[in-house]
């Protein structure tokens, strides 16, 4: 199942090119707002209609711009979950969920919608009005909806940015279980850096309306880019659970040789998690130190150092085929002496690794 | 309480004006509900000339709006003739005349309340219907329409109203004729042309006050639960 993207289109002075297909996982569309992230999802949607270029899903083709081809959105079966839920006010949450299954193709049986129902636990919601629900539980039940039109891909246009850190923490799980279970491709609209970090299979991000890079998300969020903001440049690793202290609630997670502490993930061991470490949590010291706090004492070789930036320089490190970056100011740079070769102890707080 | 007692005469200038009402309220709700969406909706030429031909009988002297259908839909007009003869409808100095003036004398109104409420429909709601497989038609039907009501329903009791009161155009297309196109309002009018005439003027007069209020009171009630459902967002 594929998605293949090659559209160009003009909105004014701003124009957006992006070529790129997407595949079974989660590819995230990860910009700055005015990037072009929401003009190229629409477009995807057929809620706009590109000026030129080719769109086709499987082969099927949805648009293609010389041929004249355009499939409006109610006949192309992508769902899509918006920013905001815009769930229908005047049908109950019930009602809500069963809109697109008049329409899809296939009848579903209802265990698909008891299902869909208990993957995103909404079941003690279903008789509300959709003014009685917190803005996390109505983003749920967009999911929900989107879900339960039986569709062939799945657009999540920033799904979470109108929900608080508490709701965005109650609803990630329900995504990341989404992702796990669902076998249709997700494209995911995002800004943040820890949300895509988080559940994307591959990542393309895009700068004033064209793609600027690419690939599997762990290398492309490891580079360094300007869309990604100073405070949360850092790497992104991939990991696996090895084991839980159920006393100090500690999960630990092992990548390449490092192994890594961080607050309790619920997860079982030998899953797959993925880390981001940002390179303001990381710190260097040139010998092990003692009576520290930090879980996280790893050796490291340094790899390379970055150009100074505004008194601070990015330091690579090599911690046994991990890559982690840290960040220095200049003047501990000098004062510790740090050249590519030297040896160092990275220092990062399990906290700042709370997901 | 002898003087309230109404006439077999007064009798039928009340059923006939309901009528009149009525039918007036139910046909032009259809192309009232459609020339709102062009007008909300629409961007074509011609779209302002549109709105005010559908505004122009808020404005014209009542007479002439008479007039102009009597001279359109009269027996002799274009429009009269070729619908009487093909459809057999016919709408000079019958009670159907006065509904199809009533209706005119309505549109607007019914057409400005509707089209606003068509306005604050969020249309991001209806993209969202689109992506879950609605079609344009299911989209109006699931989506629009519902979330249009209460401006549908205030629209259809502000036309009944103001068919109930109609006068101008009906006497003028119409005529007065007792049990045909003798409405309240032509009634109470031949009342106060006659001496002692007053105590039946003034019993349609309470009548359709009482009328006026009920259909007020019932819009009210309609709109607030059509409301409820709405603002349920």
């Amino acid at each position: 199942m594929s998605l293949e993207v090659d559209i160009r289109h003009r909105l004014g002075a701003f124009s957006v090119e992006a070529a790129f297909s997407a595949n079974k996982g989660v590819t995230a569309l990860f910009g700055r707002s005015g990037s072009g992230k929401t003009s190229l999802i629409n477009i995807i949607a057929g809620l706009m209609r590109p000026g030129s270029g080719r769109l086709a899903f499987n082969g099927d083709v949805l648009f293609d711009g010389e041929k004249r081809v355009f499939v409006p959105a109610h006949k192309r079966r992508f769902g899509y979950v918006f920013q905001e839920a815009r769930l229908f006010p005047h049908l109950s949450v019930r009602r809500n969920l069963g809109y697109g299954r008049w329409f899809a193709r296939r009848s579903h049986s209802g265990a698909d919608f008891n299902r869909i129902v208990d993957l995103l636990g909404v079941g003690a919601l279903l008789d509300r009005a959709p003014a009685n629900l917190s803005g996390g539980e109505k983003q749920r039940i967009a999911i929900g909806r989107a879900l339960l039109s039986n569709p062939r891909l799945l657009l999540m246009d920033e799904p979470m940015a109108a929900l608080d850190e508490e709701r965005k923490a109650e609803i990630l799980p329900y995504l990341e279980r989404l992702r796990d279970e669902a076998d249709i491709p997700i494209i995911y609209v995002s800004h943040s850096v820890a949300e895509v970090a988080r559940l994307a299979t591959k990542v393309i991000i895009l700068e004033n309306g064209r793609v600027s890079a690419s690939g599997d998300a762990a290398t492309i969020l490891s580079q360094p880019s300007s869309t990604i903001s100073r405070r949360e440049a850092g790497v992104v690793i991939d990991g696996i659970v090895e084991a839980t202290d159920a006393e100090h609630q500690i999960t630990v997670i092992r990548a390449g040789q490092a192994e890594i502490r961080v607050p309790d993930l619920h997860a079982a061991s030998g899953k797959g998690v993925r880390l981001q470490i940002a390179a303001r949590d990381v710190m260097l010291a040139t010998s092990r130190p003692e009576g520290l706090s930090a879980l996280n004492i790893l050796p490291a070789t340094i790899i390379g150092i970055g150009e100074p930036a505004q008194g601070m320089v990015d330091i690579r490190l090599d911690c046994g085929d991990v890559t982690i970056v840290s960040r220095v100011t200049t003047l501990s740079r000098d004062m510790l002496g740090l050249h590519a070769g030297k040896p160092v102890y990275a220092i990062i707080k399990s906290v700042a690794l709370d997901l | 309480m002898d003087w309230l007692a109404l006439s077999d005469a007064e009798w039928t200038a009340i059923r006939l004006s309901l009528r009149v009402s009525f039918v007036a309220m139910i046909v032009s709700l259809p192309f009232a509900i459609g020339i709102a969406m062009l007008l909300a909706r629409g961007r074509f030429w011609g779209k302002s000339v549109l709105n005010g031909l559908v505004h122009l009988p808020l404005i014209l002297p009542p007479v002439v709006t008479g007039f102009l259908l009597l001279i359109l839909f009269g027996k002799r007009g274009p429009i009269g003739a070729f619908l009487a003869e093909y459809t057999g409808i016919v709408f000079s100095f019958r009670w159907t005349g006065a509904a199809l003036a009533c209706a005119v004398m309505a549109f607007p109104l019914m057409v400005r309340s509707i089209r606003l409420s068509i306005e604050a429909v969020d249309r991001r709601l209806e993209q969202a219907a689109s992506t879950l497989g609605a079609g344009p038609f299911w989209v109006f039907l699931t989506v629009t329409l519902p979330l249009v009501l209460p401006g549908i329903i205030a629209g259809m009791v502000l036309a009944f109203a103001k068919a109930m009161g109609e006068f101008g155009a009906t006497i003028t297309f119409v005529s007065n004729i007792p049990g045909e196109t003798q409405t309240l309002s032509s009634a109470i009018y031949t009342f106060t042309q006659v001496p002692g005439g007053d105590a039946g003027a003034f019993r349609l007069t309470l009548i359709s006050i009482v009328i006026s209020m009920a259909a007020l009171m019932v819009s009210e009630v309609l709109a607030n639960v059509a409301a409820k459902k709405v603002d349920a967002a």
